[in-house]
C-alpha cells in the first residue's frame, strides 16, 4: 500500500502510523455532553466505501495527513495536511 | 441419523449413499418467531441454542452468502480462556467449558484439541502482567501455570533461546487452551439447528429492518420480506451496515486481520504458542500446516485481504522466535474483517428498538467465543434477560465509562486492541 | 532416457542412490532420464506418484532437499536445479518409498471418504487428544522440518519501475520489448531459469526462424538496455495495493552457491503487464495418478527442452488439438507413440504441422475415445481405452494427458477480483481492472496462439507506455497462429477413483459426496473435501473440480462460481519473507552512551523497549542480584548513586504558544511555571485514562523540555504532533525529539550536591539550585543542563550534556561517587527506590487507570480544558468501587510478596467475584527490611490500616499484608528538598 504524503510524495505504507477516523478533526466542546463525547470517542460511521482517516507520517516528515480512501478497495483518493483541513 | 464410527464403516461398505444433507436449503417462510441475521459461527450457534435451550424452533438464520463464510472460516482456530478482566473472565471460561462437550452436544467432530497454549513473555514487566492474568484465570476456576525459561524449554525446545533479540523469560501455560477445526464448528451448529427445525437460508441478504413505533417487525431481504417478532444481528464484519438499517451507529471500526498457513509438514509444533514482543501466534493443524497470524493491518478495511508490511512483520517475528520454521513455505494468506471496539471487548445487548438484539464487536477473538456467544445471545433473545456470563458486554459502557474491559490497556483507539 | 548423451554430468543422490544429471536441469528431468518413475507418496492414501508437470505447479513430485538441520521439505523436483552433491530424498513414506506402510490407507479408502473425520472419533471424549489426534497428525503432513534453527541466509529488497512484466514467454518478451523500446523502466520477471516461456519447449517459428532464436535476440536487446532489469528464477507471488507486488527470487543454487538462498522482493510498479501464460490441466479418469501419467506439455518440455524421454511407449490422451502437437514432437524425437486418444468426435485434426514430419500413419488415432483405466503400481504399464469399437488395453509406460488450458489468472484474483468464464476455451479468463494498474496479455488472457500472444502483448504494452506519457512504436513479428479447439472432458464416466486434486487425494466421488451432503457452494465443497487446499492451491485441479461440482448439482459452471486464489502464487519460505528477522535483527537495538562502561563493570544489560539498560552492577562477593541491588539502594539513601536516565524521552518544545500547548496536554498547569523551574505533569488520553507522566522544565519564556517515560517517548512525539496539527492548529509551537542528543544522568543521595560540585565549573548551593530548579551549567567547559528532580525521594539532580560527552561524564560521575561512598546503580535499585517513595511507572499507568484511581485527581486543573478531562469525568470512572492505588506492607522480611498477586479480604474465598485488586509492583526494601508493594484495591484509599490477603496461586504465595499509603518513605518529602 502506498500513500502520498502532501509534503514528501508517494511513500510506502510502513512509513505511516494509522490513527482512525478523521472525526478527531472535530473535537467537541468540553460541555458538549456525554452523547457528543461518546460519538467523538467511540461511535463510527465505519463505511464500507469512501472514508476519511488520519495517518501520521512518522518515519518521514512528521505530518498528520487526512487520507480519503475507499475501505472496500483500498484506493487512495486524496491526501491533505490535517493542519489545513476543514474542521 | 446420528454420526458414529459404526455409521462411517457402514456407509463405506455401501458407497456412502446414505448420507443426507447436513442441513436443508428451505425457502424462506413469510414469518418466523425470530430471525437471526448472519449465518456465521455466532449466528448458527445462537439459532442452535434458541432451539435447544429455549424451544424456539420457528426461527430462521439468514445468510447473504454461504454459511460459515465469514470469520468462523478464516481464523487461526485458537480456543482459550485466558482473559483477566471481570466480564471477559467469566464469559470465556463458560465458553471453554462448552467447547469441552461440544462434539457430544452436536454429534459432530469439531476436533477441539486441548493441546495447551503458551504465551511467552520477554521482560519482568510482562511476567508481572501475565502473573496477574494467570491468577485471574485461577480465581475464575480455569487453569494457568507460570513457566520460567527452563519450563518453556521443556515444552518448546525448538525456540531460539540464545540469540533472540528479546530473550524468553518464560511463559504462561494454559493447558486447556488449544484449537478446533473452524469450518466444522459452523457445519456442526448448522446441522444441529437444522435437525431441530431451524431454517438456514443461504444467499439471502438482509436489505432493511422493519421497525414500527420502536418495535421490530421483520426484515427485508433479497428473497422478500420476512416478518419476525424478534431479530438478532450477528454479522461480524458488517455490523455497522446492518445496525445502520435500524438507525444505530456502533462503537466499531472494521479492520482486516490476516492469517497464514504453510504447506503440510510432519508434526513439529504441538502447542499453541504466542510471542510477547511482536504479534505472532502459531499452531499446527491436524493436516500438518502451520497456521499462524499476527496483528490487524491497522487501517480500516472491508477488503478481507491485507498488505505486505504486516505479513513481513509476522514472518520476522516467526524468524526471531522460532527460526526452525524458516524453511516452511507459506502456502496461502487471507484476511477477515474484524469488528474492532474501543475497549477490545464484545457487545451482546438489546438495542433501543424493542425486539432487536445485537451480538458484535468480537475484535479478533470471536472464534473461541462461538459456543458461549450463541448460548448467551440466545438467552437474551429468548428471555429478555442478560445471561450472567455475558452480562457485562453492554453497549452503554463506552458512554458511561463503567465496566470497560480494556485488556490491552490501549484505550479508545479501535485499531489498537 | 536421454535423447543424446550429455557432454558433462554431475552426480547427485535420490534416496541415497547416485544419479547422473546435467547441471541446472530440473531434478525431475534427471530422475526421468534415469528411468525413475516413482518419486513420491500422496498425502492421504500414500499412493505411489511420479513426476506430473514441468513447473512450479507440480502436484506429486515433492521432495526433501538435504538432510539434517538444514533439510528443506516440500521442494518441487520440477523446479529444483541439479547441482553436484545435491541430496534429494523422497518424503511421506516409511520405511521406504517403494514399501510404504501407510499405503494401507489406500486399502481402507472406502471408510476415509471426504469429511469422514467429522462423523467419528467423538467417543470417548478424552481419546481425541490422547489417541485419535496424534495418529491423524502423524499420518498427515508431507515433508518434515528438522526442528533446528535456520542457518542459511535470506534477503529482502525493494525495487521500483515503470512497468513490471510478469512472465517472459512470447507475450512477456514482446510486452517488455515494446515498453522498453518506448523508454519505460522495465522489470521483466520470470520464474523459470531461462526466459522464453513455452517457446523453450515448442517447435515454433517467429519471424521465419525457430522461435528460440527470436527469444535469444530479444533477450540480448533487453539485456543491453539500461532501463531494463531481467529477473529469472523470480516468481511474482502477490499483487497488493497501489502497484506493490511481492516476488520471490531463488538466488543460490548451482550458479551462485555462496549467495542467499532466496530474496523476497517488494516491487513497486506504476503499471504491470501480466503475461503469466497458462497451465495445462489433467483429466479425471480412473487411476489417472500412476507414475508415468503426465501432463502433455510437460512431456514436450522434457523431450524438447531437456532432451529427456519420459517413456519408451507413450500414449497421448486429450480433448484438444495439443494431443497432435505432443504426438508429433515425440515422433520427431524418435519416441514411440503407441496411441493418440482424442476424446472429441470427428476426424483427427492435425495442426501445427511441420514440413519434415509425416503424421497420421505412425500411430493409431482413436477418435471419440477415452482412457477408462490404467495399470502398474509403481509405474504405468498399460492403459485401457474405450473407443467406438469397444475397449482395448494398450501397453504404455507413459501417458501424456491434455485436458485443455487454464489461463494463469491468479494474480488478478489477489485483490478480490473474480475471473470470468469463457465458454470458448472452457476456462476462466481475467476480469479486466481486477488489479488497478495491471493489464493482461497472451495465454493468461485466453489468447493461446503465438501470433496472438505477440500482437496482443505489443498492443497492451503500447497502451501502457502511452499511459505513462511515452511514445511507443509497435512492430510485431510474424508467428505461428494455430487455432485452439477444445471440447471439454472433465471426468471420464464410469467406475473407479478419478483423481482431481492429486496433492490432497481428492477424487470425483468426494466432490459428489460433498454435493450430496449439501456442500454445494464451491467454498463449502473446497473446505469439506480439501480440494484445492494443498500446496499447489488447486492450480491444475480447481477448474476440473468446479466442473464436476457443477455437474453433480445440475448447474452450469458460471453459476457454480469460482474459487478464490490467494497470495502467494507459489509457496514462499517464511525465512524469505521474514529475512532479517532472525536473531537480533527483529528490532533495532538502542544503546546509551554509558553502555560500554556498564558492560565493563559486569552489569547485566536488560531490554527496556528498544534500549538496553543495566540491571545492577555486581561486585565481588555478591552472590545474587539482591545483594547488589540492596547495596545500590544504600548508595542513594546514604551517600550518592549515579544512574543513566538518557533513555527517557526528551522533547524540546518552543514557540509563543508552548505553554498553552502544555496546558492542553497536561492535566495540570504549566503556563504558571516560572522560567528556571521544573514541574511534574500528568497526561491523559482523550478517553480519560492516564497516558504518561514526567517532568517538564521551563528553560525560557517560550522554551520547555519535556521528559517522558522511556516506553512512551515516540508515542508522546506523535501525540504532541497530533495536538498541534489536528486538535489545535491555532497554537504556534514546534516540538522535536532530543532524546538522542542529550546524555542524562541521575545523581541522587545526600552527597549528590557534593559530587556535582566536583564536576561543575561553577559550584551550586541550595539557594542557586533549590528543589525543582533547572538551568544551564558548564561541566569541564561543556555546556550542559542541570535539573534538581528526584525519582528516589532523595536530594537528587539530573545532569545532561550533549551525547558525545556522555560516556566521559558517566565515568567521572561514577568515580567521584565512589570517592564519596557511593557508585552506579541500575534498574533494580531504581525500582526499589521509586517503590519506597510510591512513585508510579507504567506498571501502575497500565492504560486502565485514571488520575482518580492513582489519587492524583487534584492534579486535574479545574481552571482549564485538557485532553481527557471531559471523558475522565464520566460517571463510571469515579466512585468508591474503583480500584485505587495503595501501598501494601508485608509482615516481615521473610514474607515475600509477588507482582501479579490478587487481593482479597482476609477470610474471603479466592474467586473472581471476591478479587478486590492486584499487585503492580513489589520490592524488597532494604530501607525498611521488608517487602513492599504497590497495587490497586477497591476503595483502597479508605482502607489504610486494614489487613488483607495477598494471593498468588501461580507461585503458591498467600500473605497477609497491611494496606497503607503508597508513599512508604519520607512522606513529607523533606529529604528531596533538603
Amino acid at each position: 500500500m502506498r500513500i502520498t504524503c502532501p509534503n514528501c510524495g508517494e511513500r510506502d505504507r510502513r512509513e505511516f502510523y494509522y490513527q482512525g477516523d478523521a472525526v478527531a478533526l472535530s473535537r467537541p466542546a468540553p460541555d458538549a455532553g456525554l452523547e457528543a463525547w461518546d460519538d467523538y470517542l467511540h461511535n463510527r460511521e465505519n463505511p464500507a466505501g469512501d472514508t476519511r482517516d488520519l495517518w501520521f507520517h512518522e518515519a518521514g516528515c512528521g505530518a498528520w495527513v487526512v487520507v480519503t480512501r475507499n475501505t472496500a478497495t483500498h484506493a487512495v483518493l486524496d491526501t491533505a495536511l490535517a493542519e489545513r483541513s476543514p474542521r | 441419523m446420528g454420526y458414529s464410527g459404526f455409521r462411517v464403516i457402514k456407509e463405506g461398505l455401501f458407497g456412502q449413499k446414505g448420507w443426507k444433507p447436513v442441513w436443508r436449503d428451505p425457502a424462506p417462510k413469510a414469518a418466523y418467531d425470530a430471525v437471526i441475521i448472519g449465518g456465521g459461527g455466532h449466528g448458527l450457534s445462537t439459532a442452535f441454542y434458541l432451539a435447544k435451550e429455549h424451544g424456539m424452533t420457528n426461527i430462521a438464520v439468514l445468510e447473504k452468502g454461504y454459511i460459515g463464510g465469514g470469520n468462523v472460516g478464516r481464523n487461526t482456530t485458537i480456543v482459550r480462556a485466558n482473559y483477566f478482566l471481570p466480564g471477559n473472565s467469566e464469559f470465556y471460561s463458560h465458553s471453554l467449558k462448552m467447547w469441552e462437550t461440544l462434539e457430544q452436544e452436536l454429534n459432530y467432530n469439531v476436533m477441539h484439541s486441548q493441546r495447551g497454549l503458551i504465551n511467552l513473555f520477554h521482560s519482568d514487566s510482562q511476567r508481572d502482567a501475565f502473573a496477574r492474568r494467570g491468577n485471574a484465570m485461577i480465581n475464575q476456576g480455569d487453569d494457568a501455570i507460570l513457566l520460567d525459561q527452563d519450563g518453556v524449554r521443556e515444552y518448546l525446545p525448538y525456540l531460539d533461546f540464545d540469540n533472540v533479540r528479546f530473550p524468553i523469560y518464560g511463559g504462561l501455560y494454559h493447558p486447556r487452551g488449544g484449537t478446533a477445526r473452524h469450518d466444522a464448528v459452523a457445519w456442526g451448529y448448522a446441522r444441529g439447528a437444522d435437525l431441530r427445525g431451524v431454517d438456514i437460508i443461504q444467499n439471502c441478504e438482509v436489505t432493511g429492518i422493519d421497525i414500527e413505533g420502536g418495535v421490530v417487525k421483520g426484515v427485508q431481504t433479497t428473497r422478500g420480506a420476512i416478518r419476525a417478532k424478534k431479530v438478532g444481528i450477528v454479522v461480524a464484519g458488517r455490523s455497522s451496515q446492518v445496525a445502520a438499517m435500524a438507525g444505530m451507529r456502533l462503537p466499531i471500526e472494521s479492520h482486516v486481520l490476516q492469517a497464514f498457513v504453510t504447506e503440510g509438514l510432519k508434526p513439529v509444533i504441538d502447542h499453541v504458542v504466542s510471542f510477547g514482543m511482536g504479534h505472532f501466534y502459531i499452531s499446527q493443524s491436524d493436516k500438518g500446516g502451520l497456521v499462524f497470524g499476527g496483528d490487524i493491518d491497522f487501517y480500516a478495511s472491508y477488503a478481507a485481504r491485507g498488505n505486505l508490511p504486516m505479513k513481513e512483520h509476522v514472518m520476522d517475528a516467526a524468524m526471531t522466535l522460532m527460526p526452525m520454521i524458516g524453511k516452511a513455505k507459506v502456502l496461502r494468506s487471507w484476511g477477515g474483517i474484524m469488528d474492532m471496539t474501543p475497549d477490545g471487548s464484545p457487545i451482546i445487548d438489546k438495542t433501543p428498538t424493542e425486539g432487536l438484539f445485537i451480538d458484535c464487536g468480537w475484535c479478533y477473538g470471536g472464534f473461541k467465543a462461538v459456543p458461549g456467544s450463541g448460548f448467551s445471545f440466545a438467552h437474551l433473545m429468548a428471555t429478555g434477560q442478560h445471561h450472567a456470563p455475558a452480562a457485562k458486554f453492554r453497549l452503554d459502557r463506552f458512554r458511561t465509562g463503567a465496566g470497560l474491559m480494556d485488556e490491552e490497556g490501549t484505550g479508545s483507539q479501535h485499531n489498537l486492541h | 532416457m536421454r535423447l543424446q548423451a550429455p557432454e558433462h554430468t554431475v552426480d547427485f543422490t535420490f534416496d541415497g542412490r547416485r544419479i547422473k544429471g546435467v547441471l541446472g536441469e530440473p531434478v525431475a528431468a534427471a530422475l526421468l532420464a534415469n528411468g525413475i518413475k516413482l518419486v513420491a507418496r500422496s498425502f492421504k492414501y500414500h499412493r505411489p506418484r511420479g513426476v506430473m508437470s514441468a513447473g512450479s505447479e507440480e502436484q506429486n513430485a515433492l521432495v526433501t532437499l538435504g538432510r539434517g538441520a538444514q533439510a528443506e521439505p516440500n521442494v518441487r523436483a520440477t523446479t529444483l536445479e541439479v547441482a553436484a552433491g545435491l541430496e534429494v530424498w523422497s518424503q511421506n513414506a516409511w520405511p521406504s518409498l517403494r514399501y510404504d506402510v501407510m499405503a494401507v490407507n489406500d486399502f481402507v479408502a472406502p471408510f476415509l471418504a471426504a469429511g469422514f473425520y467429522y462423523k467419528t472419533f467423538m467417543w470417548p471424549r478424552s481419546f481425541w487428544e490422547k489417541l485419535y489426534e496424534p495418529v491423524i497428525r502423524r499420518a498427515a503432513g508431507l515433508g518434515a522440518l528438522s526442528g533446528e534453527n535456520n542457518a542459511e541466509t535470506y534477503e529482502k529488497a525493494f525495487a521500483f519501475c515503470d512497468v513490471l512484466v510478469i512472465g517472459a514467454g512470447p507475450a512477456g518478451l514482446m510486452a517488455a520489448l515494446t515498453a522498453a523500446r518506448a523508454g519505460a523502466d522495465v522489470i521483466l520477471a520470470d520464474e523459470d531459469t531461462a526466459m522464453g516461456g513455452r517457446l523453450l519447449r515448442e517447435h515454433e517459428q517467429i519471424d521465419s526462424r525457430p522461435a528460440r532464436e527470436w527469444v535469444a535476440e530479444v533477450l540480448a536487446e533487453l539485456d543491453a538496455m539500461p532501463n531494463v532489469r531481467l529477473m529469472t528464477r523470480t516468481t511474482v507471488t502477490g499483487a497488493y495495493d497501489q502497484g506493490t507486488y511481492g516476488a520471490l527470487e531463488r538466488v543460490a543454487g548451482p550458479r551462485m552457491p555462496d549467495k542467499p538462498v532466496a530474496c523476497f522482493w517488494r516491487i513497486v510498479a506504476k503499471r504491470a503487464i501480466l503475461c503469466a501464460g497458462a497451465l495445462e490441466r489433467p483429466i479425471a479418469f480412473p487411476n489417472n495418478d500412476r507414475p508415468g501419467i503426465m501432463i502433455a506439455s510437460a512431456v514436450r518440455s522434457y523431450v524438447n527442452r531437456w532432451g529427456v524421454v519420459p517413456g519408451k511407449a507413450v500414449a497421448v490422451f486429450g480433448n484438444n488439438d495439443d494431443v497432435y502437437r505432443t504426438a508429433r514432437d515425440l515422433v520427431v524425437a524418435g519416441v514411440k507413440v503407441v496411441a493418440v486418444i482424442d476424446s472429441r468426435d470427428g476426424e483427427a485434426v492435425v495442426t501445427g504441422n511441420r514440413d519434415d514430419v509425416t503424421l497420421g500413419g505412425d500411430y493409431p488415432v482413436y477418435m471419440g475415445a477415452q482412457v477408462i483405466g490404467t495399470k502398474g503400481r509403481h509405474a504405468l504399464q498399460s492403459i485401457t481405452i474405450r473407443h467406438k469399437g469397444g475397449t482395448r488395453t494398450i501397453k504404455a509406460d507413459c501417458l501424456a494427458v491434455s485436458g485443455g488450458w487454464n489461463p494463469t489468472v491468479h494474480l488478478t484474483c489477489h485483490m478480490n477480483g473474480r475471473p470470468t468464464w469463457n465458454e470458448e476455451i472452457a476456462s476462466f479468463v481475467p476480469t479486466p481492472d481486477s488489479v488497478p494498474g495491471l493489464v493482461t496479455a497472451g495465454a493468461c488472457n485466453g489468447t493461446f496462439s503465438t501470433a496472438g500472444c505477440l500482437s496482443e502483448a505489443a498492443e497492451v504494452a503500447a497502451q501502457v507506455a502511452g499511459g505513462l506519457g511515452l511514445k511507443p512504436k509497435v512492430t510485431v513479428p510474424a508467428a505461428d497462429d494455430a487455432a485452439y479447439s477444445v471440447t471439454p472432458l472433465w471426468a471420464v464416466p464410469g467406475k473407479g477413483r478419478k483423481w482431481i486434486d492429486f496433492q490432497n487425494d481428492v477424487h470425483v466421488k468426494d466432490i459428489k459426496l460433498a454435493a450430496q451432503e449439501n456442500f454445494r457452494s464451491v467454498e463449502h465443497m473446497k473446505r469439506y473435501t480439501t480440494q484445492g487446499m494443498a500446496p499447489d492451491q488447486g492450480k491444475s485441479s480447481n477448474v476440473v473440480a468446479l466442473a464436476v461440482l457443477a455437474d453433480a448439482t445440475g448447474r452450469g459452471i458460471p453459476e457454480t462460481g469460482t474459487t478464490t486464489f490467494r497470495p502467494p502464487y507459489v509457496p514462499v519460505p517464511i525465512a524469505a519473507m521474514g529475512a532479517g528477522g532472525q536473531g537480533k535483527g527483529f528490532a533495532p537495538q538502542r544503546f546509551t552512551t554509558s553502555h560500554q562502561a556498564s558492560v565493563a563493570r559486569g552489569a547485566p544489560m536488560i531490554e527496556a523497549g528498544l534500549w538496553y539498560r543495566p540491571s545492577y552492577f555486581p561486585q565481588r562477593g555478591e552472590t545474587d542480584w539482591r545483594a547488589s541491588c540492596d547495596r545500590e539502594v544504600g548508595y542513594v539513601r546514604n551517600a550518592v548513586g549515579v544512574c543513566d536516565v538518557s533513555t527517557l524521552g526528551k522533547i524540546d518544545i518552543q514557540g509563543p504558544d508552548a505553554s498553552a500547548l502544555l496546558d492542553f496536554v497536561y492535566t495540570n498547569k504549566f503556563s504558571t511555571l516560572k522560567v528556571g523551574r521544573v514541574r511534574y505533569g500528568l497526561m491523559l488520553r482523550e478517553d480519560g485514562h492516564v497516558m504518561d507522566d514526567g517532568t517538564t522544565a521551563r528553560l525560557g519564556e517560550t522554551h520547555f523540555v519535556m521528559t517522558t517515560t522511556t516506553a512512551a517517548a515516540s508515542q508522546m512525539m506523535r501525540h504532541l504532533a497530533f495536538v498541534l496539527q489536528v486538535l489545535r492548529p491555532d497554537l504556534d509551537a514546534t516540538v522535536i525529539s532530543a532524546t538522542e542528543q542529550w546524555a542524562q544522568f541521575a545523581v541522587a543521595g545526600p552527597q549528590a550536591r557534593t559530587l556535582l560540585n566536583t564536576v561543575l565549573d561553577q559550584e551550586i548551593d541550595d539557594k542557586s539550585w533549590p528543589f525543582m530548579a533547572c538551568g544551564a551549567v558548564r561541566v569541564g567547559g561543556v555546556a550542559g543542563r542541570l535539573f534538581r528532580i528526584s525519582f528516589s525521594g532523595e536530594h537528587a539532580y539530573e545532569i545532561a550534556v550533549p551525547a558525545r560527552y556522555g560516556e566521559s561524564l558517566f565515568r567521572i560521575l561514577v568515580a567521584q561517587a565512589e570517592v564519596l561512598g557511593g557508585g552506579p546503580y541500575g534498574m533494580e535499585a531504581l525500582n526499589v527506590l521509586r517503590i519506597e517513595k510510591g512513585f508510579i511507572t507504567h506498571a501502575e499507568m497500565h492504560g486502565r487507570t485514571t488520575a482518580y484511581d492513582l489519587g492524583m485527581e487534584r492534579m486535574v486543573s479545574a481552571q482549564k480544558d485538557c485532553i481527557g478531562k471531559t471523558a475522565a469525568a464520566r460517571p463510571g470512572l469515579l466512585g468508591a468501587e474503583r480500584q485505587q492505588l495503595v501501598g501494601l506492607r508485608a509482615k516481615g522480611s521473610d514474607h515475600a510478596l509477588t507482582t501479579g498477586a490478587h487481593l482479597f479480604e482476609r477470610a474471603a474465598a479466592e474467586t473472581r467475584e471476591n478479587s478486590q485488586g492486584y499487585v503492580t509492583s513489589v520490592c524488597f526494601s532494604p530501607t525498611f527490611g521488608t517487602y513492599l508493594a504497590l497495587g490497586f484495591l477497591e476503595n483502597g484509599r479508605a482502607r489504610h490500616g486494614e489487613v488483607i490477603k495477598l494471593r498468588d496461586h501461580l507461585r503458591g504465595i498467600s500473605e497477609e499484608v497491611t494496606v497503607c499509603d503508597p508513599v512508604f518513605f519520607d512522606p513529607t518529602g523533606g529529604r528531596a528538598r533538603g
